[in-house]
């Protein structure tokens, strides 16, 4: 609380009566206002994001998780109580920025021009500022966005590790390359956002497997050797198999290894072991800051399985 | 249906898919595979995973294909050659400049350039353009086969936008004709250039508009080199000797993005050869030892096969629903393999269930 005052203050943006509107969030993760989720493809980044938003938006903070995939919906939609989602893409928030900052005739000509889209989209890293101009946006108090309420927190699920490290960077490095003008002066604030570690923090998430755990590893250190640099708030380790079988009784399994029952069985210890190994080298590198989801088995994770994860999440 | 069969015929194989999926081990291979099978094959990995790297003799980054020794792959037949290489993404790109500058002198300019350098290194595009740029270029060397694995992105339709959006970059069309302030597009806009820039220098800053005017000046005349690379590029992705091949797991969300992008494809003429499902889970047959076991453990038997169940029941669901939207293009099917696949045996392991001995 002490942190988001502060913090707001020097953000100079939000009016004095709102600064008390947040709700005091049990979970120390959930605790910054915008949390960029990455980690290697296919370790269920998605998952987490949703599920650190349920498990926020049980504590009474109202939770936007907005994916850069762009091929969800583009409006704010709630699909939970308290817990919003959107599909940032740069197009609808280009349009978006010109319609607040491009007044008469000439912001309609640049919202309905082929070229100038084509333009903008075409400059390096343009669409990237477009994209986190839009999760800084959903992260103010004072949105700007005409009548749209604030969030308490955004969560983004951003995409795999290399590119998610990156794209932390492009703000900076836009106004760096732009210099001076508006969007040098817009990229400088979103850039001071993202650099402020009581604001902005970076989880990633890995499966127990060799690769993942590595990429962890890797985005670690591209972060704390970035510009602004950034600590892992925290690692979830997901999709995690408990081991259920004893010695003794691996042993008397493998009298039986010719049946497929039974080789199934003893896959899985072969793999709760390997798994062990990894999350130990996590738990060495990250002690507290890691936390474990189990596999939950299910062919297809819906609202009610991630709310199980928001539980495990929030203990 | 194997490999070898797949790739029929086939003189480039571009491995595409979700991030995850083992594209990256399957690339390499089909590789590995095919030049045992006696062709030259040149297989372009994309950050590959350290020992699948030294597996292969790959220390670095580089800009050519090497020589696999043999010895490497030990146990396996080589009757062919397997070259490879982990792309560099930035070196590619300032070949490319100083391959298609006029002089060395503006190559050198042009590598200063802030927007070029930006450009080279940017978060998103520049891996898949090179990618693609390198795949042009090995494709006039003497190898019978170029296998490509593709970055990692956040969906596998990536791969085929992002080279376009750079190469449209490049070309520079949409751009120049707004950097002139006389330009065609302003009348096209029916409006006069003057609160137009303004509004252009409002939205992006004057500096930009003079780094990006400087960065289109210094590429001159390349731009039209650029344009016909870009065309070029385009016959290859879309001649028949070139195989796409979707890479994916049974999992429901790589299902859903590798039905996407067959889709994708589809609309876009190009080559769609097949998949490949790794990590799969077959279905068990029946076994019969539980009643052997004490009570306690044969529970836990239970609970463990019950859990292997729900997911080769999600397998075989994937699976159909993939195979219901192709049009009778083979999958190949590679079971979840015990153990590591980021190493020679990992490798090897693979190639022989993707090449069925």
């Amino acid at each position: 609380m002490r942190r988001g005052f502060l913090h707001l203050r020097l953000m100079g943006v939000v009016p004095a009566a709102r600064r008390y509107v947040r709700v005091a969030v049990s979970l120390p993760l959930l605790r910054r206002r915008l949390i960029f989720v990455t980690g290697k493809g296919g370790v269920g980044k998605t998952t987490v994001a949703l599920a650190l938003g349920l498990a926020a938006a049980r504590t009474g903070q109202r939770t936007i998780v907005a994916d850069l995939q762009g091929e969800g919906d583009p409006q704010e939609r709630e699909i939970a109580p308290g817990l919003s989602r959107i599909s940032v893409d740069p197009q609808s928030a280009m349009e978006e920025y010109l319609l607040l900052k491009v007044n008469g005739a000439a912001g309609l000509a640049l919202r309905q021009s082929k070229l100038f889209s084509s333009f903008a989209m075409a400059t390096p890293g343009m669409r990237e500022l477009l994209c986190m101009g839009k999760l800084w946006e959903l992260a103010q108090l004072e949105r700007r966005t005409r009548d749209a309420a604030p969030y308490g927190l955004v969560i983004v699920d951003a995409p795999a590790s290399g590119h998610g490290a990156a794209i932390l960077r492009t703000p900076r490095t836009f106004a760096e390359l732009a210099r001076v003008g508006p969007i040098a002066n817009q990229a400088q604030a979103i850039a001071r956002t993202i650099a402020d570690p009581a604001f902005t923090s970076v989880v990633a998430v890995s499966t127990p497997e060799e690769m993942p755990v590595n990429e962890t590893f890797e985005l670690g250190d591209a972060l704390a050797a970035a510009p602004d640099p950034h600590e892992l708030e925290a690692v979830i380790l997901n999709r995690r198999h408990a081991d259920r079988f004893t010695e003794i009784e691996v042993a008397a399994l493998k009298h039986h290894g010719g049946d497929p029952g039974v080789r199934v069985a003893l896959a899985e210890h072969a793999r709760a072991t390997r798994e062990l190994e990894q999350e130990r080298r996590l738990r060495d590198a990250f002690g507290e800051r890691l936390l474990i989801l189990p596999d939950l088995f299910v062919p297809r994770l819906e609202l009610a399985q991630l709310g199980l994860l928001a539980g495990d999440l929030a203990r | 249906m194997n490999a070898a069969q797949l790739l029929e015929g086939k003189r480039v194989c571009i491995c595409v898919g979700a991030g995850g999926v083992g594209k990256t081990t399957t690339a390499a291979s089909v590789a590995v595979g095919m030049a045992a099978r006696g062709l030259k094959v040149a297989v372009v990995t994309i950050d590959p995973a350290r020992r699948l790297a030294n597996a292969l003799g790959l220390e670095r980054l580089e800009n050519e294909p090497r020589l696999v020794s043999p010895k490497r792959l030990h146990g396996l037949e080589m009757r062919g050659e397997l070259w490879a290489m982990m792309l560099d993404s930035k070196r590619t790109f300032d070949d490319l400049i100083e391959r298609v500058a006029p002089t060395p002198a503006r190559a050198e300019e042009i590598k200063r350039n802030g927007v070029y350098r930006e450009l080279s290194s940017a978060v998103s595009g520049s891996q898949e353009f090179t990618a693609i740029e390198k795949l042009y270029e090995l494709v006039s060397d003497d190898y019978d086969l170029l296998v490509l694995d593709t970055p990692p992105a956040h969906n596998a339709v990536e791969f085929l936008n992002a080279p376009g959006r750079l190469t449209a970059f490049l070309g520079g069309g949409a751009l120049q004709v707004f950097l002139r302030p006389t330009g065609i597009g302003m009348r096209l806009l029916g409006m006069g250039a003057a609160p137009l820039l303004g509004a252009l220098r409002l939205v992006t800053g004057v500096d930009l508009i003079s780094d990006l005017t400087a960065f289109f000046t210094l590429l001159g005349g390349m731009t039209d080199e650029f344009s016909a690379r870009a065309e070029r590029v385009e016959r290859l992705l879309h001649a028949p000797e070139t195989a796409f091949v979707l890479v994916t797991s049974a999992e429901s969300r790589p299902i859903d993005e590798a039905i996407w992008f067959r889709e994708t494809l589809r609309e876009n003429g190009m080559p769609f050869t097949g998949a490949i499902v790794n990590r799969m889970h077959p279905a068990l047959s029946p076994g019969g030892v539980q009643r052997d076991l004490p009570p306690d453990l044969r529970a836990k038997l239970a609970a463990s096969i019950a859990e292997y169940t729900v997911l080769a029941e999600r397998d075989a669901a994937g699976l159909e629903r993939l195979r219901a939207s192709f049009t009778g293009e083979p999958i190949l099917q590679v079971p979840e393999l015990d153990g590591d696949i980021h190493d020679v045996q990992g490798l090897l392991a693979m190639r022989a269930e993707l090449f069925d001995d």
